[in-house]
């Protein structure tokens, strides 16, 4: 009898780790009622708890879209800080949904490690942070520095080959997160400290005098970083990318937080009308509701304003759009047409 | 029952009634084997089951299980490489410099806390009051914070107290160097390397290749140290035969360092002086900070342990050894070593081995300041940049297990010779 019920048990246990197995990412999300975000650990203007501990940040923005489009709710997101190391096993292991944390896209993650990474939010590239006072103005003379690197990220591999490619040496004191690195680099324990430019920006924003820091103008790496989710449930990471192309599409079309509601009855503009829900049933055919981009325009704003209040030029992050103005400025962002 | 009634029966198998199945389960011999077989039984479902799970999520998620990413270029650099390692080389290379870096802290953390801790718990001991408490005082502070703490403690202080490389520089420098050999910096300890001018080549044993001068040097110390020990035999032989100790410090000197000298001599061994040079200083040997906070905060730490472990092993020693040693007219000292702490030994040895034990996988705690060892190599860039989680932790838990093992089987070879011999 005892032999029974433990058999019972053990193959309903079964049971329910198999049908939580095949239940789709959005149907999680909607049964809990939140979008859980991975996050960066703390990294000012991308994602970062406020004094108030209210995540905010440029990727945070984007969670809270995602969190606005499907469950109308852009506060439903429960943020999950991930370091460089950890981040990958987070996301494959279900413990979160999306993965939006400066997240470079390479062959081997997209294909090996099974992710799949719905497009680009940030085109960035590997530069070279040093004090004003060592007197460097090219990576190049950078020979038997001491660098600073995150380990577990593209940059140590970049750091490895630039350096090698130009025959120099130099000293990698390997850190497990930004602030450590921050930490090293003030505390002098190296000469240099490597990361994407615009979390060195970032960094130097935050710094007590942010003058005496210069990033070197050499960019050694292309590093598109964007949303992550995984492989094997296409219909979410449907969603996850046209939610971002939702928001790069608001931004070239015209599309704000404050003129949403007017465009909804007055544009006749077929493609914001798509968009916006008025036309197409579009959400339908995502497994949402028709409404689902005009919440996610509606909850941060398009890209380009997300982009302004969270690292732009008016930011104490201070960063130009550069590559990441819409393709009509001369910029890379390009979303397909919503037809 | 008929079997027990049947008298023939009983006469022929005396204690040995048939067998029921019943009695697996009623018959006190039988009743701990079936309960036994059970719960191993339950333990191999239970591992039967982790691992299908295992193998069929892994299906799921289109992934295979593959050792093959240890050939593969790592493409990343390690600051600390007792072999020859550039970023161009393979995974399983990383990893191998990673191996050496733990063995290197391992090794030199049990050397460093076994000389702090039999120190201390010998101090500890000590009439002098002022002594005893400062002692208690580091015992007890290292021992009721953990680890990881120190570790960074260690690594803060080096880095955020000591001078930077370029306080070194100019005419004036704020900061100068100890006997122009030792800089202390915020990037590490730099002191002078010992170098050859004649290179006997190296030995190549498969992915190492250590310099030949090395093991020579090596080679003649562990000579030295059993001429030493013959030397040593000898003169207790002739102080039994005889009643009086021929005197052998001159000897034992003699044979301990002047061979080694000669070597030194003979391959033209010079000393090679760190000196500023662009970012850093270039030349000697760097001892990094990471290697720094590690060795002392694991040192330290482990070392607290092994004083109350050797400040154990003499209190069992009953007083009676000592009044009695004292009795014959032995000093304290002598005492000391004569008597109590070849006792204390039996005591110590066994929980001392844990202690290494734990010292060697406290090594794991490295990547907290960015040591390179086998979890940071392996277990952290390895695993991040290939993706291969299971696989990298599964080596790396049976590279510990191998490491611990052989710890442990060492050690209690060391036990066997110095407990109570029974005849």
């Amino acid at each position: 009898m005892k032999k029974t019920v433990f058999v019972g048990a053990f193959a309903a246990s079964a049971l329910v780790a198999g049908l939580a197995q095949a239940q789709s990412t959005l149907e999680q999300v909607k049964n809990r009622g939140e979008l859980v975000c991975g996050s960066n650990t703390g990294q000012a203007g991308f994602g970062a708890p406020d004094a108030n501990g209210v995540w905010q940040g440029f990727d945070v923005g984007f969670c809270r879209a995602l969190a606005a489009a499907v469950l109308g709710d852009p506060m439903a997101v429960t943020f999950v800080p991930l370091t460089s190391q950890t981040r990958f096993s987070a996301l494959a292991s279900s413990e979160v949904d999306v993965l939006a944390r400066n997240t470079t896209w390479t062959f081997v993650r997209d294909v090996d490690l099974n992710l799949t990474f719905v497009g680009t939010n940030y085109y960035d590239g590997q530069g070279f942070m040093v004090t004003r006072e060592l007197g460097v103005s090219s990576a190049l003379e950078l020979d038997g520095a001491t660098v600073c690197i995150e380990t577990g990220t593209t940059t140590e591999l970049n750091l490895a080959d630039y350096f090698r490619v130009n025959g120099m040496s130099y000293e990698p004191v390997p850190v497990d997160t930004a602030a450590e690195a921050q930490q090293q680099y003030l505390a002098g324990a190296c000469d240099v400290y490597t990361t994407d430019v615009s979390a060195l920006a970032s960094s130097r924003a935050a710094f007590a005098e942010p003058g005496d820091h210069v990033i070197l103008p050499e960019v050694v790496s292309k590093e598109p970083l964007g949303p992550v989710v995984r492989h094997g449930d296409d219909n979410w990471a449907d969603i996850v990318q046209w939610t971002l192309f939702a928001l790069i599409a608001a931004e070239e079309l015209g599309i704000t937080s404050a003129n949403i509601e007017e465009l909804k009855t007055s544009s006749n503009n077929p493609e914001i009308g798509r968009i916006l829900g008025t036309d197409g049933g579009f959400g339908e055919m995502l497994g949402l509701d028709n409404d689902w981009a005009a919440r996610a325009i509606a909850a941060v704003g398009n890209y380009g304003e997300l982009f302004a209040n969270t690292i732009g030029d008016q930011t104490p992050i201070g960063l130009a759009r550069g590559l990441n103005a819409q393709w009509t400025q001369g910029g890379l962002l390009y979303a397909p047409p919503f037809r | 029952m008929s079997s027990t009634t049947d008298p023939r029966q009983t006469a022929q198998k005396p204690g040995k009634p048939a067998f029921h199945l019943s009695m697996l389960l009623y018959d006190q011999r039988y009743r701990s084997i079936t309960i036994q077989i059970f719960a191993l039984f339950l333990l191999m479902l239970g591992a039967a089951w982790l691992i299908d799970n295992v193998i069929n999520n892994m299906r799921l998620l289109g992934r295979s299980f593959s050792f093959n990413f240890l050939w593969q270029s790592a493409g990343y650099d390690i600051n600390q490489r007792p072999i020859e390692y550039d970023s161009t080389m393979s995974h399983g290379r990383a990893a191998l410099v990673g191996f050496l870096n733990t063995v290197i802290l391992a090794i030199l953390g049990c050397i460093f806390a076994t000389v702090l801790g039999v120190l201390a718990g010998v101090l500890r001991l000590s009439n002098n009051w002022i002594v005893s408490r400062l002692i208690t005082v580091y015992v007890e502070i290292f021992r009721n914070i953990p680890t990881l703490i120190w570790i960074l403690i260690f690594g803060a202080v080096m880095a955020e107290s000591m001078p930077a490389p370029s306080s070194f520089r100019g005419d004036d420098p704020a900061s100068s160097m100890i006997f122009d050999a030792i800089a202390i910096t915020n990037r590490g300890v730099y002191i002078p390397a010992i170098l050859f001018q004649t290179d006997l080549g190296s030995l190549t044993l498969g992915p190492v290749a250590p310099s030949l001068n090395w093991l020579l040097v090596i080679a003649v110390i562990i000579a030295g140290v059993y001429a030493n020990k013959l030397l040593i035999a000898h003169a207790t032989r002739v102080q039994n035969e005889t009643g009086v100790r021929p005197k052998t410090w001159w000897k034992t000197l003699l044979i301990l360092f002047a061979p080694v000298a000669l070597v030194f001599l003979a391959l033209g061994a010079y000393l090679d002086y760190p000196e500023l040079r662009g970012f850093n200083f270039a030349g000697g040997t760097h001892l990094r900070n990471s290697f720094l906070a590690m060795w002392l905060g694991l040192s330290f730490y482990t070392g607290a342990f092994i004083a109350e472990i050797v400040r154990g092993g003499i209190l069992a020693i009953s007083k009676g050894q000592t009044e009695a040693a004292f009795a014959l007219g032995l000093q304290p000292g002598k005492t000391m070593r004569l008597v109590i702490l070849p006792q204390a030994l039996r005591v110590i040895i066994p929980p001392l081995i844990s202690q290494y034990l734990n010292l060697t996988k406290n090594t794991s705690l490295g990547l907290a300041v960015g040591y390179m060892d086998l979890r940071s190599t392996l277990g952290g860039i390895t695993i991040n940049q290939t993706g291969r989680e299971l696989e990298g932790m599964f080596l790396l838990m049976l590279t510990y297990l191998a490491i611990s093992l052989t710890i442990s089987a060492l050690m209690n070879v060391y036990n066997s010779r110095i407990k109570l011999k029974e005849r």
